[in-house]
């Protein structure tokens, strides 16, 4: 977003992340099919979407930059900042949260040094958000760090959780 | 099975079989227990036989509208020329609901398999899986499963020897409960913003593409199966009464219960007899206060609605609810109804795509008026705003988003009167004792 991270800005299409990219092709009849497949691709190696990836993206199918800004703030999961090195969601709508799930979330909050719901600890290391539906309504409470998937934690699991994530 | 728990005598396991057991999500795993002899079936089937096929079996569809699926099959244009799509919905995100990830989790074959069959039915090539982004491990499975039925000849330009091409390719969404709206689902995958389309068109005649499409739910394609295997007549006959409603459905049941899980049952089942049986009931020294009975954009149910409910899709009409996706939300006497509804509310403020003003306005105010009662700094006269709100947001959008923030709303107001006005008078806390 700013003229340094422009000056500094190594793309993410090169080598075996551009041959990820390349082996969708197939996939879809069009190049704009593939914008939400690519943006996964972007958050797997930048663990965001910077604003320099967007153009980057806008450029490999054939799209304009403000469209490809458009699709990146319609979808929830795709990080328009830098978040920390683990990303926790924990679910808190109604059939999770009346079992007892916006205890877990406070827990998270103040196990991981986060502060509050959305924030980043200070040592970088998780970012802890208040989610909807995880579709996992039957092992409450559900939450999701990074790409694993973890049912039934209560407040008195999430320390020994949390110290498998450095 | 009702999983995570023992299969429960009362059950009927056509899909859920196999919940459970590891071996069941592998090629060979699968093929052992019968995977894959529908599919070589359907390919000696001419299409319209095996359209004809599910018609007769009565199956509808299991994602929440209930749609006659052999009928919506059947909407696909013939001999046009054109590629035709299939798409899965497995972006299941309705509160409430946790049964595909479930067939998705230990039996994937089962669903590639339905599609293939469904993709033999329409002439449709590819299919496509979109898959909600949040699913992380089941979508790791189903990625494995594709490549082995790749791998194994089932998939491919030649599946099973017999020359004819199917394809089925993942989709993985991005955080959007409205991508499980078909239209809206479709512009998803065409790398667009997952706003709805107007209907006409419909799918059948410019869908994926702009091209002739099906949209179906993961349990009604996993079920295609088990019909080409054992017949329309066998599936036809799982039925307890009600001819217009057949065949098993999983349940989620969700919240105040001694065994929450995924249940599989024959529609038509006591709905009293789930909770109450399958379920174990509520935890000790509790009642029962409110059932959800389809996933949060249905009505709320009464104890006495529940009564004598039968679980099917006009069963739960005639309590004046829906069957919908088959994701219960049960609760008990420790509940703050006002505040759920809330929740809920917020649920579908936050999910708007905002394209209709009804919607984008009416969910974000009904929880502004929903927070306000519950801060206590309400009038009597806030519950008829909220019900010309709800009214304002009903049959009156692109999609359904905005009737189902409503369904809750109206419904909680009609049924539970007395917990509202609890925030509404001068004497305080009655509405929040055991909370």
């Amino acid at each position: 977003m700013t003229a340094s991270h422009a000056a500094a800005y190594e793309p993410v299409f090169t080598g075996s992340v551009l041959a990820k990219l390349e082996a969708l092709y197939p996939r879809y009849p069009d190049k704009r099919s593939l914008l939400l497949p690519t943006l996964w691709l972007v958050q797997e190696a930048r663990g965001w979407i910077p604003e320099d990836a967007v153009r980057e993206v806008a450029e490999k199918l054939d799209l304009t930059a403000a469209y490809v800004r458009g699709v990146v703030t319609f979808y929830t999961m795709y990080h328009t900042h830098p978040v920390g090195r683990h990303f926790i969601q924990v679910c808190t709508t109604s059939p999770c949260g009346m079992c007892g799930s916006e205890e877990v979330a406070r827990a998270l909050v103040e196990h991981t040094g986060c502060g509050d719901l959305g924030a980043t600890s200070p040592d970088g290391r998780f970012t802890v958000i208040e989610v909807e539906c995880l579709g996992a309504c039957g092992f409450v409470t559900p939450i999701l760090i990074d790409e694993d998937f973890i049912e039934s934690v209560t407040p008195e699991t999430v320390p020994a959780i949390l110290a498998r994530y450095s | 099975m009702g999983y995570p728990h023992p299969i429960h005598p009362r059950e009927t396991p056509v899909l859920s079989t196999h919940f459970g057991e590891t071996a069941a999500r592998t090629y060979a795993g699968w093929v052992e227990r019968g995977g894959y002899i529908a599919l070589r079936r359907a390919l000696t089937m001419l299409p319209d036989d095996i359209v004809n096929e599910v018609k007769a079996s009565g199956l509808r569809g299991r994602g929440g509208a209930g749609f006659a699926t052999g009928m919506k099959w059947s909407f696909m244009p013939k001999d046009d020329g054109k590629p035709h799509y299939l798409c899965c919905n497995a972006d299941e995100s309705e509160p409430g609901t946790f049964k595909d990830r479930e067939i998705m989790r230990w039996t994937p074959h089962a669903l590639i398999e339905g599609c293939a069959i469904a993709q033999l039915a329409m002439r449709a090539e590819t299919c496509y899986i979109y898959i909600r982004g949040e699913f992380t491990e089941p979508y790791r499975i189903m990625e494995m499963a594709v490549a082995e039925a790749y791998a194994a000849g089932v998939l491919g330009p030649n599946a099973m020897g017999s020359g004819k091409r199917i394809d089925v390719v993942l989709h993985r969404g991005a955080g959007a409960y409205i991508c499980g709206e078909e239209t809206a689902l479709m512009n998803s995958i065409e790398g667009r913003r997952g706003n709805p389309r107007i209907k006409p068109p419909f799918p059948a005649v410019a869908g994926l593409f702009g091209k002739p499409t099906t949209i179906n739910n993961v349990e009604t394609l996993a079920a295609v199966p088990a019909i080409i295997n054992r017949g329309a007549e066998w599936y036809s006959t799982l039925c307890l009464g009600n001819p217009k409603s057949t065949g098993t459905k999983l349940i989620s049941v969700c919240g105040h219960v001694q065994r929450p899980g995924v249940y599989e049952i024959t529609l038509g089942f006591p709905m009293k007899d789930l909770i109450y049986d399958l379920c174990g009931g509520m935890r000790p020294g509790r009642t029962l206060k409110a059932v959800i009975p389809g996933g949060s954009s249905v009505p709320i149910m009464t104890p006495e609605e529940v009564e004598d409910c039968v679980t099917d899709y006009e069963g739960i009409v005639a309590k004046g609810s829906m069957l919908g996706s088959g994701g219960m939300i049960v609760m008990d006497d420790s509940t703050d109804l006002v505040y759920q509804i809330m929740r809920l509310a917020r649920f579908y403020a936050h999910e708007s795509c905002a394209q209709c003003t009804n919607c984008r306005e009416g969910t974000a105010w009904t929880t502004r008026i929903l927070e306000r009662i519950l801060a206590r700094e309400a009038k009597p006269s806030d519950l008829d705003l909220l019900l010309e709100l709800s009214d304002q947001m009903t049959g009156r959008t692109i999609c359904v988003l905005s009737d189902s923030c409503a369904a809750p709303v109206v419904s909680g107001i009609k049924k539970f009167r007395a917990d509202f006005d609890a925030y509404l008078g001068a004497a305080p806390a009655v509405a929040m004792a055991g909370v």
